[in-house]
Parts: C-alpha cells; structure tokens; sequence
C-alpha cells in the first residue's frame, strides 16, 4: 500500500483512484488472473493426455479396453458439459471422502450416504476441518482441474480419433512394408503425421476452454468472476473506497480479458497450422509449396 | 403408480409457474425429480427455439454485410461476431444483466409514453436477448464461411443465364449457402440448447423457484447429497432433445440436398463442442 493511500477518504481524483486500484482486495483480483492462466496451463497438458489414452484406447485391438474409450470419447456427445462440471465435483469429493473413510475411519462406521446427507467421521474429510483457507482453496482449485481434464479429454480424444483416422492409409502400409512393428508405425509415422489433423480441432478446443475458465466460479473457485462481483458490488460508507454499483465496469474488464486472450492465441495459433503445414500433402501444404515457387 | 400422476400433475408445469408452489423438501422419489427436472426443460427448449428463430435471420444480415466491399457495413458485422464469439458466454450474461439493471427502474420516457423496462432484466427476456445475439454471431460465421465456399461455377452460370443482382442471391447464392452451412448449423443448434443451461447459473436469478433443468437437477443434488440421480436425468432429458433437434435439422438437409444425386449429399454429423 502506498503511504498517500493511508487515509483513503480525504483523497481524491487521480490519487484515489490509484489507491482504489492498489486496495489488497484489488491485489487479490488481479492474482486471480493468474489463478486462471494457471488453470489453463495445468488443464491444456492433462486433458491433452487424457484425449490420447482415450484415443488409444477408442483404437485399441482388446474388445473391453475400446468400449471404454468409445464409452469415453461418446460421453461428450448430446449432453450439455455444465451438467459434468456439476455432477464430477460432487462425485469426485464424495468418491475421494469415501475411499479416505475406507481407509483411515474406524471399523464399523455407517455407510456415507445416509438418507439426505453425506457424512464421513471427522478424520476422513478433505480437506480437513482444521485446514486453512489456503487449503480449501487449493483442494477446490484441484477438483476444478481433475473435472476440466476429465470432460475436455473426451473432447480431445474426439478430435485425436478423427486425426489418427485421417493419415492417409498408404503411409502407415509403407512403414509396415519396411518391416515396422505395429508399435514402431504407431510411434514414428502414425503420431507425427497425426498433428496436422488434430491441430484444427485442437485449436478451437484450446478457444472453448479459454471461454469455459469462468466456470470456475460455479465451481466454488475464488476466481475472477467472484472477485469482479465482490469488488463491483455496492460499497457503502463503511467501505473504505466507498463507491456505487461498478460490476458493470468490472464485467466489461473481464470481458476485454477474454477477447485479448482469445485474440491472441488465434494469432499464435494460426503461426503453428502454417508451420505444420510445411511440407505436408494437404491443400494448406501444397498452397505454401506453390507459394514459395 | 397413482401418486406419480399427482406429481406429475403438481409439478409437471411448475417452471411456469403452474401448479404446487412448494418445491418438494424431503423424501425425494425419483418421480418428482423426473418430472421437476422435465418441466425445467420447458425453458431450455423456450430459450433454445426462440433464439434460433430469431437469430437464424440476423445471422443472414450479418454474414451478408460481412461480405460487404463497404467497410462501414463490414466492420461493424465483424466486430459484433469477434466480440460474441471471442468472450465466454457467462461473462455476456453477467454483463448484460448488469447493464440491464443499470436501466431506470420507473422506466424510459419516449415520446410522452412511459417505457416499461423491468421485464429485461427477467431472465425470460434478458437472457433470450443474449442468446439470440450469441447464436447469431456463431450462425453468422458458419454462413459466411458457407458464402464463401459456394462454387465459383455455380456463380459463372447464374452469370452465362443473365441471372444477377438479387435474383442471383435469392436463386443461387443463398440455397447453396444454406445447403453447405446445414451441417454445422445443426451442430450450432445442438450446442445453444446444451447453453441455455448456463441461464440460470450465471446473472440472471430464478424467480420464484421457475428454472430450467439444470435448475432444478441442481436443487435436487444440493438437497439429498446424491449427484448421481439428478444429473442423468438431464443428461437422458438432453440427449432426447438433441435427437429431436437432430431428426428435424434432418429433414430439412435431406430437403435442400434434393436435387443432388445420392453421393454428393452432405451429411450430417454430430460433432462434440463445448458450451462457449
């Protein structure tokens, strides 16, 4: 805090205005930001990998281990993912609490699903009562993560499905021609070449899960809608920064926050689809090939 | 046996407001979670046809003037999609509920006449506005992309035939349009019915208990600690809806691919997306 800042309510104009945007509240939102850049960080790589066993899996040659990545890349399909957003972190707390209460609650405890509640003994809950706040905040964020991974790693195995199909079927008979192993044409032609399919549907992925990051908040993450209601709210006189109803101007800053991002990553990612595309036999590579002639 | 049919009679149209006034508080059967949860769908199937009614036109204007050669008519079409396409769907609710309330409460004086405008921040109102502006946005991109993929030799011969100006729009451009933008536009359909599950979630509150599927799905998994009966329920009530959605969208593909011979039509195919 800024030493002009000490007495808030005999500042004004500019001043003011910087001490507002400087309040330890302000701090806290503007650190939430980077609560979601790390939530795409961390989810983009996990539900990559999901996508991939599922994918694998939807192509495997065992029967029960391809209806479950069938099951999994057809979980997707026709249901709205809010309904997974809801129903995953419930499940996933319960079922984490329940194999918890398995392990370290004493023999002979009650079943956890009693008619109307679900209750565990004292030692068995996640976090635990006596954890800090930080704590809560951290199992909720680490719920948040495991439901994005799970739901967006069906979408990805949709799309990296459709790409392994994709590779045109010569190539991968060629490499089987040179005496490749199943796993060898899998690891050295089928994959690299699969990219350049994938990376369309990946993309726009990649632009679904920017704009799927406020669900956080419905998640109970104290994440930048929460902030941009609680800052923007009415602040009476009690407040240190008294102001009127600004949730408007905290929206429309969240709203310029997406677009920047979704921009952004338009731009960057349109520089890779050029970059894959080189020397590709697609209508991308062959267009870049007449180009350079 | 019987006493399902009560509930289905108490609660069947409870989302508008019809019937019992109390939401059930204890001994939930999975009647009443059927039929509460069937009755919140009444407002995603309103929302969902409404705004795709009403922005399947705007989606035209825009992919039109989206094409314009005049900037001023361009520009503006470019904006209104990168800005409803490029921002989370929840943020345009929250926002637009926000600027909604901002309006005065007493109502707005137009030429005399007092214009009423409490009804917009009702979620029947507001966040129709919102989602038939977010639709047509995503719809106007798929037409436009459509637009500019029609064959050039579909064009050279409504030229060679002295077919021009509006003619040649209303004749060639715009079915071929349509027929090369059903697919997606099915798709886009599907995935506005599965977001207006977010109406309820997001700026605009319930009024007295009337909400959508997820609503009441929601209430049931607050209230009995069990996610595992409530949320298949919607996701069984959805995937009925987007079958639905997909026989009608059908019906009229196979209608606008009549004239192609059988191995050319496009076909329809359900592609996952996410909520925006």
């Amino acid at each position: 805090m800024l030493a002009a800042c000490a007495d808030p309510k005999g500042i004004e104009g500019l001043t003011w205005l910087t001490c507002y945007l400087t309040s330890g509240k302000h701090l806290d939102f503007y650190w939430s930001f980077g609560t979601v850049l790390l939530l795409l960080l961390v989810t983009a790589p996990s539900a990559l990998l999901m996508g991939f066993g599922g994918a694998m899996a939807a192509r495997s040659q065992i029967a029960p281990l391809r209806w479950i990545g069938k099951g999994y890349t057809a979980m997707v399909r026709g249901v709205p993912d809010i309904v997974y957003f809801l129903f995953f972190v419930i499940a996933l707390d319960q079922g984490i609490e329940y194999v918890k209460n398995l392990m370290v609650c004493p023999a002979g405890s009650a079943w956890p699903w009693q008619g109307l509640e679900f209750r565990v003994c004292q030692e068995a809950k996640v976090p635990l009562a006596s954890a800090s706040q930080f704590a809560y905040q951290a199992y909720g964020f680490f719920l948040a993560v495991i439901t994005f991974a799970i739901v967006f790693g069906a979408f990805v195995a949709n799309v990296i499905y459709g790409a392994m199909q994709a590779v045109p079927r010569a190539q991968l008979e060629t490499g089987e021609a040179y005496g490749m192993s199943h796993r060898q044409v899998f690891r050295r032609i089928l994959v690299p070449q699969m990219w350049v399919y994938a990376l369309p549907g990946l993309s726009n992925l990649w632009m679904i899960l920017i704009k799927a990051t406020p669900l956080l908040f419905l998640l109970g993450v104290k994440d930048i809608v929460y902030y941009a209601r609680e800052l923007g709210g009415t602040k009476t006189q009690a407040y240190d920064f008294p102001h009127a109803d600004w949730r408007l101007y905290y929206f429309l800053g969240l709203l310029v926050f997406y677009l920047l991002m979704t921009r952004g990553s338009e731009i960057l990612l349109g520089r890779v689809a050029a970059k894959l595309s080189k020397g590709q036999a697609t209508a991308a590579g062959e267009a870049m090939r007449k180009a350079a002639i | 046996m019987n006493s399902c049919l009560q509930t289905i009679q108490d609660y069947g149209l409870r989302s508008i407001g019809i019937g019992e006034n109390l939401l059930p508080k204890t001994d939930f059967t999975l009647c009443q979670q059927f039929t509460l949860i069937g009755s919140g769908l009444i407002w995603n199937v309103y929302f969902g046809a409404l705004a795709l009614v009403a922005g399947f036109f705007l989606a035209n204007a825009i992919a039109l003037a989206k094409t314009a050669r005049n900037p001023w008519i361009r520009k503006p079409a470019e904006w209104f999609v990168f800005v409803f396409r490029g921002s989370p769907l929840f943020i345009q609710f929250f926002l637009a509920y926000e600027l909604l309330v901002l309006l005065p409460r007493s109502g707005i004086e137009v030429l005399g006449i007092t214009v009423q405008t409490s009804w917009l921040t009702k979620a029947w109102a507001g966040a129709l506005i919102v989602l038939f502006l977010n639709t047509a946005a995503y719809s106007a991109e798929i037409f436009h992309g459509a637009l500019r993929s029609i064959p050039k030799g579909d064009l050279e011969a409504a030229d060679a035939y002295g077919i021009s100006g509006w003619q040649k729009f209303r004749r060639i451009q715009w079915p071929t349009m349509l027929r090369l933008a059903w697919p997606s536009y099915t798709n886009e359909a599907i995935f506005l019915l599965q977001s207006t599950t977010l109406v309820f979630f997001s700026g605009f509150p319930a009024f007295r208990q009337q909400g959508d599927a997820l609503y009441y799905a929601n209430y049931f998994a607050d209230k009995t600690f069990n996610p595992f009966i409530p949320y298949p329920i919607v996701a069984f009530y959805f995937i009925l809806v987007t079958l639905v959605v997909i026989y009608g969208f059908g019906a009229v593909n196979r209608r606008l691919n009549r004239h192609l011979p059988q191995n050319m039509r496009a076909k329809i195919r359900l592609r996952p997306q996410v909520i925006r």
